[in-house]
C-alpha cells in the first residue's frame, strides 16, 4: 500500500510547493526545508496510522496559516520583497547551489562577463579610433558605427539569430560606415573645430545613423524574427528600459566623476583632463552595454519603468499642450516662432510617441478602454492640432526661406510622426468606442517601425548628396 | 492549559537555544523535543519555527547546514554557535530572575511552582 501511495503523496507535496513558491517572501530554499518538515510530520503521522493523504492535510493544517507564515518570513527576510538584481542566476540567491557548479561561466549572472568584455570593447574602439585618427569630430560622427556593433554582438550572443540576418546586420553597418567617412561633407578633418560638426548633413547624418542602427541592431535582437509584433514590441520595450537604465547610469557616473575630480584636486591633482578623455568616453561607451545587459537582467525581477513614467507623465504632457494651444490661440504667436520651433515640435511629437507606445507596451491587451485610454485621445487630438498649427506656419515660411537641410529633415520627422499619431488617433478612438480591438493599436505602432528606419536611411545615404554635403 | 501567545513568543528563543544546546538538530526535531518537554503545552504552527531559527541564524546565534538525512532526504541542520551559548546563557539569567520574582511574588503550593520548572527549561 505504501508503494502505492507513495507517488501520490510526491504529487501533493509538488502541488503544495508551487502554490508556497509563488510567495516572494520564501527562497526555494526555505521551501525545501520546509518541505523537509512536511515529510517529517507525514511520515511520524502514517506510522501512527493514517493514511499518506490524511496524514499530508494535518502535516500541512500544523504549519500554520501561509500568510502568516510568510509575514513571518519576510519580517526576517525583508530583502526580499524588494526584488534584488540577479546577480547570481534565477535558481537561488542564497549561497552555493548545484546548478552553479555546472553552468559555464560565461552565462553567469545573465552573461555580465560578456557584457563587460563587450562594453570593454566599446569603449576601446571609440578610445581607439580617436587616438589613431586624432579626430574627435570623426569618432562623434561614427559614434553608433563603433559602438552599437558591439550591442549587436551582444544580442547575437543572447539570441543566435540566423548567420543570414547577422550578415544582413553586418552589411548595413559596413553601408553605413563607408556613407558617413567616404562622403566628403563639409568642414571635414581640415577645419579645426572641437568635436562640433560644422556640416548640417553630417549631423544629420549622424543621428540618422543612430536612430537606423539602432533600429537594426534590433533585428538582431529579434532573432531573426523580426516581421513578428511580438518581437518588435519587445525590442521597443527593451529600448525604453535601455534609456532609463542609461540615464541613470549617466548621472551617478557624472556625479562619481565630479566627486573624484573634486576630492583629487583637494590634494592639488588634476585629473579632469583624465576623466574627460578616458573615462567619460569609455564609460559613455561602456554603459551602452551595462544596461543593455540590466534590462535583460532585471527583465523578470522589476517591473518595467518606462510604462510606470509613461503613466505619470501623459496626463502633465496632456495638459502641457492644451495650454499650449490656448496660449496659441489668443496670442497667435506659433507663427511667428523661431527657427528652432519646428525641431521643438517634433521633440514633442517624439514624446507623445513614446508616451504612446510605452504605454501599449505595458497594457493588457483584454482590458476593456478605460479613462486613461481616453486620456491618451486627449493627448494625441492636442498633439495633432498643436502640431498642425506649427506646420502650416512652417510651410509657409520655407516657400519663403527655402529647404535647408536641417528644415527638410525636421519638416521629413515631422510629417512621419503627424501621419502616425493621425492615425493612431483614429485607431485609439475606435478602441475607446470599442469598435477597434487593441491589437490593431499595437500593430500600427510596431508596423510604423520601418518607416523610421527608411527616413534615417535617408537622412544617412541621401541627405548628404542631395544637399552638398552642407 | 495553553500558554498565552506572548509568553509563547518571548519563550521561543530561549527554548530553541536551549534544545540546540544539548546538541544539534533539525526542525521536525526540535518541535519535536519541545512537545516532549512541555508535555504539549507549549506549542506553535509547525512553520513559524523556521523564521525563528533563520533570525537566531543571521543573529549568529546559530549556524546551519545541509545534510542528507538517513532516507536520503535533504535536511538543514542547525548548531548552537558560540555566540549563541552566551546569549543562551544571558537569557537563563534573566529567566531565572523572573521566575525568582514570580516564586516570591506566588507563595508557594505545587501547582504554583509550575512556571519555575517551565521557565528553568531554558
Amino acid at each position: 500500500m505504501t508503494t502505492e501511495d507513495a507517488p501520490h503523496l510526491d504529487e501533493l507535496i509538488a502541488s503544495w510547493r508551487d502554490w508556497i513558491e509563488r510567495r516572494d517572501a520564501l527562497s526555494i530554499r526555505d521551501v525545501d526545508e520546509l518541505e523537509s518538515h512536511l515529510r517529517d510530520r507525514v511520515d511520524a503521522l502514517s506510522a501512527a496510522g493514517l493514511t499518506d493523504d490524511e496524514a499530508f492535510l494535518i502535516a500541512v493544517k500544523r504549519l500554520g496559516s501561509m500568510d502568516e507564515l510568510s509575514r513571518e518570513y519576510a519580517a526576517e527576510h525583508s530583502g526580499r520583497l524588494w526584488k534584488q538584481l540577479v546577480l547570481h542566476d534565477s535558481s537561488d540567491s542564497e549561497g552555493t547551489d548545484a546548478s552553479d557548479g555546472t553552468m559555464p561561466f560565461v552565462r553567469r549572472a545573465n552573461g555580465l562577463t560578456i557584457a563587460l568584455l563587450l562594453g570593454v570593447g566599446a569603449g576601446i574602439a571609440v578610445k581607439a579610433t580617436e587616438l589613431l585618427t586624432g579626430d574627435p569630430e570623426l569618432v562623434f560622427r561614427n559614434i553608433a558605427v563603433l559602438v552599437l556593433p558591439f550591442l549587436a554582438a551582444w544580442f547575437a550572443w543572447r539570441r543566435r539569430p540566423p548567420i543570414g540576418t547577422l550578415l544582413g546586420v553586418a552589411a548595413t553597418f559596413a553601408l553605413v560606415a563607408l556613407a558617413l567617412n567616404l562622403y566628403p561633407f563639409d568642414g571635414g578633418s581640415s577645419t579645426v573645430t572641437v568635436a562640433t560638426q560644422n556640416s548640417a548633413t553630417a549631423v544629420l547624418a549622424t543621428i540618422g545613423s543612430i536612430v537606423a542602427l539602432w533600429l537594426v541592431t534590433g533585428i538582431v535582437d529579434a532573432g531573426g524574427a523580426w516581421r513578428s509584433d511580438r518581437t518588435r514590441m519587445d525590442f521597443l520595450r527593451f529600448s525604453g528600459e535601455w534609456l532609463v537604465y542609461y540615464v541613470l547610469i549617466a548621472i551617478v557616473g557624472g556625479a562619481l566623476s565630479g566627486l573624484t575630480v573634486a576630492v583629487f584636486a583637494s590634494i592639488q591633482v588634476d585629473i579632469a583632463p583624465f576623466i574627460v578623455e578616458w573615462v567619460l568616453p569609455c564609460g559613455a561607451a561602456g554603459a551602452v552595454l551595462v544596461s543593455a545587459w540590466l534590462v535583460g537582467a532585471k527583465q523578470r525581477v522589476i517591473e518595467n519603468i518606462a510604462p510606470v513614467l509613461t503613466k505619470v507623465f501623459t496626463p502633465l504632457f496632456t495638459l502641457m499642450m492644451l495650454a499650449l494651444i490656448v496660449a496659441s490661440v489668443m496670442q497667435w504667436n506659433l507663427v511667428g516662432g523661431s527657427r528652432e520651433l519646428l525641431i521643438a515640435f517634433d521633440l514633442v511629437l517624439v514624446v507623445v510617441v513614446a508616451l504612446l507606445v510605452y504605454a501599449i507596451s505595458a497594457r493588457d491587451p483584454a482590458l476593456a478602454p478605460g479613462w486613461f485610454d481616453r486620456l491618451q485621445v486627449l493627448m494625441l487630438v492636442a498633439a495633432l492640432v498643436v502640431d498642425v498649427i506649427v506646420l502650416v506656419a512652417m510651410i509657409a515660411r520655407t516657400g519663403e526661406f527655402g529647404f535647408s537641410a536641417n528644415k527638410t529633415a525636421s519638416l521629413g520627422l515631422n510629417l512621419i510622426l503627424l501621419a502616425n499619431l493621425a492615425w493612431a488617433t483614429w485607431l485609439q478612438i475606435g478602441f475607446v468606442r470599442r469598435r477597434v480591438p487593441f491589437g490593431r493599436v499595437e500593430s500600427w505602432q510596431t508596423a510604423y517601425l520601418p518607416v523610421y528606419l527608411a527616413w534615417a536611411a535617408i537622412l544617412v545615404f541621401a541627405f548628404p548628396p542631395m544637399f552638398d554635403f552642407a | 492549559m495553553r500558554i498565552g501567545k506572548d509568553l509563547v513568543a518571548a519563550a521561543a528563543t530561549p527554548v530553541v537555544l536551549g534544545i540546540l544546546a544539548e546538541g544539534e538538530s533539525y526542525g521536525y526535531a526540535i518541535l519535536q523535543r519541545i512537545t516532549e518537554l512541555s508535555a504539549g503545552e507549549l506549542e506553535w504552527s509547525d512553520g513559524m519555527l523556521y523564521p525563528l531559527l533563520h533570525r537566531l541564524e543571521r543573529l549568529g546565534h546559530v549556524e546551519s547546514e545541509w545534510r542528507q538525512s538517513s532516507g536520503g532526504r535533504p535536511r538543514k541542520h542547525y548548531r548552537l554557535s558560540a555566540q549563541g551559548a552566551s546569549t543562551l546563557a544571558d537569557h537563563r539569567r534573566q529567566w531565572s530572575i523572573v521566575g525568582g520574582v514570580l516564586d516570591q511574588v506566588w507563595p508557594g503550593d505545587g501547582d504554583n511552582r509550575q512556571p519555575r520548572l517551565a521557565l528553568g527549561l531554558g
